[in-house]
């Protein structure tokens, strides 16, 4: 059974975390994860949620405390946002190279410099590397189920690996949004008790972790990692299609809206992906053959699923939401080059620091693939005329 | 799983590869003696991660966890919560680390986990300067030390670690030095007891004779030589409050024959020997007006 009740993505994040029965929270707040923090300890004091409030001094102790705590034999639960996820960036790799399977919120925002406290996708995009799979939410239901199968996922014990569930900041985070809560009984069902099948941390069977690890075994627990990562999409399509039976609402790691006959398909993550459907309609209406696929699970990357779904495609857009410094397009464009080796997709940048991906930036895009007019460098779709001279020194 | 493949007699090996004469060795023994088995063990990298271990192997019959240099505190508060929600608060966490990580990189985490009042064992092994990475000074590197980046003599004073935490208003602190075993397993003992309310704190000055530049054997002579010139006195403190020197020193010897045997000291000249007499002076004073 499950409730219809009123929330935003970080009320949706909490009741993930109080659902998967987190026993130990450690939290610091930053903007716009703020709230996450505020309701764990709300659950702590009024109850409804069994665990110990770890009041940390900053992000790198939160995921210290929550590997500490997790290597016990419980689910920690922590979230964070942009600098706080860069201060935590030493430790995720404790997290992911000592296989301890945290879920972990990030609510998406931009890195500094300059200061904003808006969505972009740096931060998370910065951690892409570092051994936990990260699964991008449209919206705040997607935001709890998400958070859910990634529990079961991260804890299978083929996979073993961290995972973030990254939310857009404020279009997420703090947009109302009517939700399905399941009931408590049916994730039990769907989620049992953490069971720790690596590390441990227990005095009647002492081991050492992490201790110094030599060059001739370095290479072979990297391996490992990699192999997890391997394994991960299989495990993911398996506990979302168990999610599905259990819940009722559907995930793969990619979706596909109306791509099938599609001349010009743009690649989304997150919330912008709403606004690309809605402009799909509106131009499908206008005759124009386009689509929109969004990759939900960028960690692990869904290299078969994009193949398969963009096979018949002539022209391929991806926007990043983050600027990928140095190299020809953003991330997401580079890995989806990649798998469509001899595709065009043309690379796109927009939405950083909160700016809206509105439809005028879709259409924008769309117009520009259906006129077949790529090339091998990024276009940034929202950039204001401006852009060389404001706040211009002059010495 | 620990398979044992040779016997000692305390829980740590025999033979474990610290240099000749390290007093964090002897410390260590000590306090791992005291704690027992019943003990989890965070450790971040420096001389004693060489009680991690390397590969596939550990010197310790503890379980335990190396951490990060700046986090040990905070991997220590998530370990006991975690043991606690699962009824058992029983288990000793101790956090061992040393100087750097404690007085300089780790004392974010460390303060955070004195101010929330989490019931761990911090033992902080004092060898004055960053001695794994090759002797760079350290937040507790004292006044004139040579150190690989003071080559002139260190500038500037030591922060008063102890004093530091004293802030926090913990249930227990104290000082202690591997030259005083008796006192520093008693110590131990308190501060074990005192985290069933609490935060606990052991500062332990233990002779580096690789960086301070003495002879192995030396090492416990220097120790005793650094609390009998008043150097290092041997204090506790309950609750921030209670001030309690556990070894009187009424006849101290000039502290320039505890700087004598020590290469580090080597270029201090009359004048900065004068300088280091007087602040020995001046901060035993302050310390004694703390007392009960």
């Amino acid at each position: 059974m499950s409730s219809r009740i009123l929330t935003d993505g970080n009320g949706a994040a909490s009741l993930g975390l109080k659902l998967a029965r987190i026993r130990v929270v450690s939290a610091y707040p930053i903007t716009p994860q703020s709230p996450i923090s505020e309701k764990l300890a709300d659950y702590v004091v009024d109850g409804t949620l069994d665990a110990k409030y770890i009041r940390v001094e900053s992000e790198h102790s939160a995921m210290s405390c929550a590997i500490g705590a997790q290597l016990t034999g419980v689910r920690a639960g922590t979230a964070t946002s942009s600098v706080g996820l860069a201060l935590m960036h030493e430790v995720l790799g404790v997290a992911a190279g000592c296989r301890i399977p945290i879920v972990m919120p990030v609510v998406n925002r931009s890195l500094v410099s300059p200061w904003s406290l808006w969505c972009d996708h740096q931060d998370s995009m910065a951690e892409r590397d570092g051994g936990w799979m990260q699964l991008y939410a449209e919206s705040a239901q997607e935001v709890l189920d998400l958070i859910l199968i990634a529990y079961r996922t991260s804890e299978d014990a083929r996979i073993q690996l961290p995972t973030m569930v990254c939310l857009d900041g404020f279009f997420l985070s703090h947009m109302s949004d009517a939700i399905f809560l399941p009931d408590q009984d049916t994730v039990d069902s769907f989620l049992p008790p953490y069971v720790s099948h690596n590390f441990h941390l227990d005095p009647d069977d002492p081991m050492f972790i992490n201790d110094l690890t030599p060059t001739s075994e370095f290479t072979e627990m990297r391996y490992q990692q990699a192999v997890a990562f391997d394994k991960a999409p299989e495990v993911l399509a398996e506990v979302m299609a168990d999610f599905q039976k259990t819940f009722g609402r559907e995930y793969s790691l990619t979706e596909a809206y109306r791509c099938d006959d599609a001349e010009a398909v743009i690649v989304t993550l997150g919330s912008m992906s709403g606004t690309g459907k809605y402009t799909v309609d509106l131009l499908r209406e206008q005759g124009k053959r386009v689509g929109i696929l969004k990759i939900t699970s960028f960690r692990p990357f869904p290299a078969e699923q994009i193949k398969s779904a963009l096979a018949n495609v002539g022209t391929v857009g991806v926007i990043d939401r983050s600027a990928g410094f140095g190299a020809q397009v953003g991330p997401v464009a580079t890995e989806v080059r990649a798998t469509l080796r001899g595709k065009p997709v043309q690379g796109f940048i927009a939405g950083l620091a909160g700016r809206d991906i509105s439809p005028a930036v879709f259409k924008k895009a769309f117009t520009r693939l259906l006129d077949n007019e790529t090339t091998e460098h990024v276009e940034w779709l929202d950039l204001k005329e401006d852009a060389l001279t404001l706040r211009e020194v002059r010495s | 799983m620990l398979t044992m493949k040779s016997e000692s007699k305390g829980l740590i090996a025999n033979g474990v590869s610290l240099c000749s004469g390290c007093g964090l060795e002897l410390a260590a023994r000590i306090i791992l003696d005291v704690l027992g088995t019943n003990t989890v063990i965070v450790i971040p990298p420096g001389c004693a991660a060489l009680f991690s271990g390397y590969g596939s192997e550990t010197v310790t019959k503890l379980a335990g966890f190396q951490g990060n240099l700046e986090n040990t505190a905070a991997y220590a508060s998530g370990i006991k919560a975690g043991f606690e929600m699962q009824g058992r608060g029983d288990i000793q966490v101790l956090g061992l680390a040393g100087d750097g990580a404690t007085v300089d990189i780790g004392l974010q985490s460390l303060s955070g986990a004195l101010e929330r009042g989490d019931k761990i064992l911090y033992i902080c092994y004092d060898n004055e300067a960053y001695m794994n990475t090759g002797i760079q000074s350290s937040g507790s590197t004292p006044l004139s030390a040579w150190t690989t980046t003071t080559p002139g003599g260190k500038p500037v004073y030591r922060k008063d670690m102890l004093g530091i935490v004293a802030a926090h208003k913990i249930p227990y602190a104290a000082s202690a030095s591997v030259g005083y075993v008796d006192d520093l397993r008693r110590k131990v003992e308190k501060a074990r007891t005192a985290t069933a309310t609490g935060p606990a704190y052991l500062h332990v000055h233990v002779p580096c004779p690789t960086g301070w530049g003495i002879k192995p054997a030396q090492a416990i002579e220097v120790a005793k030589l650094a609390v009998q010139s008043r150097y290092w006195p041997l204090y506790e403190v309950v609750d921030g409050e209670e001030y309690k020197l556990t070894v009187p020193v009424s006849k101290p010897k000039p502290v320039a024959e505890y700087l004598r045997l020590q290469k580090r000291f080597a270029g201090v000249n009359a004048q900065q020997l004068d300088v280091l007499q007087s602040a020995v002076d001046h901060e035993y004073a302050s310390l004694m007006k703390k007392m009960l």
